[in-house]
């Protein structure tokens, strides 16, 4: 009764549209109790996580893609994730958990910056 | 961050599964993406149970209900999700409310049947039968919430 097999029958499209949802139910449940101060979770209050969470999961994916270059992408990469946890409000929950990359040599370089106007 | 233990994290297969559907056909993702979204997902949940217990603590609730995950959403503005949502509900209540009264129905076409006839073995059989039915069919319905489909 995990609901691993939940995805089996599920249509291209009825994550958009119908009751059906692909995420089991279990562990979004499981997540919420980890939350503290929360002693129960009513059953449509879980439907409602599960499904929020798949239109989060297509939003923040769709966003990302969209951002910025104009070009057409063929590749959803972890930088577009970066840039639009930083550039739009409604993710901004998220630039810790996806924050931008730069290259070792260029933290290093900024480091030592740092330390030199310290010396000062 | 640190690694996280499994079951804080959703299926990989259903999260790429749901990233692929919303984006136009042909476009990849790349594993740090898919890994980086479903991170994302969590930590949407998260937030997510934290501001709507927020609203069932204001109403001196210990339960969150749906009114309060709405509240939240809203709060989080994503208020975009709101009408699917509760179109969601509603048809998610009515396959719970029809899985009920399908199981009541058969439960007063038992007594109906135990009322009027006087050979009890078959009858027996045929309950069972019937039980076996509505078990798997409950058992079905949790696991998929496709009740129309399991209906007869």
């Amino acid at each position: 009764m995990s609901g691993n097999n939940v995805g089996d029958k599920v249509d291209a499209n009825s994550t958009l549209n119908s009751k059906n949802i692909s995420l089991p139910m279990s562990r979004v449940k499981l997540i919420m109790k980890s939350s503290p101060d929360v002693s129960s979770i009513n059953q449509d209050a879980l439907f409602l996580t599960t499904k929020a969470t798949e239109l989060f999961v297509q939003h923040l994916a769709q966003c990302s893609y969209k951002n910025g270059s104009g070009k057409e992408k063929t590749t959803l990469a972890y930088s577009d994730l970066a840039n639009a946890a930083e550039e739009s409000e409604t993710f901004q929950f998220l630039t810790d958990i996806l924050p931008k990359k730069i290259l070792a040599r260029d933290y290093l370089r900024s480091l030592e910056e740092r330390q030199e106007d310290g010396d000062d | 961050m640190a690694e996280r233990p499994e079951d804080l994290n959703l299926p990989n297969a259903v999260i790429t599964r749901i990233i692929k559907e919303a984006l136009p056909e042909g476009v990849n993702v790349s594993k740090e993406a898919r890994k980086a979204i479903s991170q994302a997902a969590s930590v949407f949940v998260l937030y997510a149970t934290s501001c709507a217990n927020n609203f069932a603590m204001k109403a001196k609730r210990k339960t969150l209900n749906a009114g309060d995950v709405l509240a939240a959403m809203e709060e989080m503005e994503f208020e975009r999700f709101l009408q699917p949502l509760r179109e969601a509900l509603e048809a998610y209540k009515k396959g719970q409310k029809g899985k009920r009264e399908a199981s009541e129905q058969k439960r007063k076409d038992k007594e109906k049947k135990t009322d009027t006839e006087e050979t009890d073995k078959s009858k027996e059989e045929e309950e069972e039968e019937e039980e076996e039915e509505r078990m798997e069919e409950e058992q079905e319905g949790e696991n998929e919430g496709e009740e129309e489909e399991v209906e007869n």
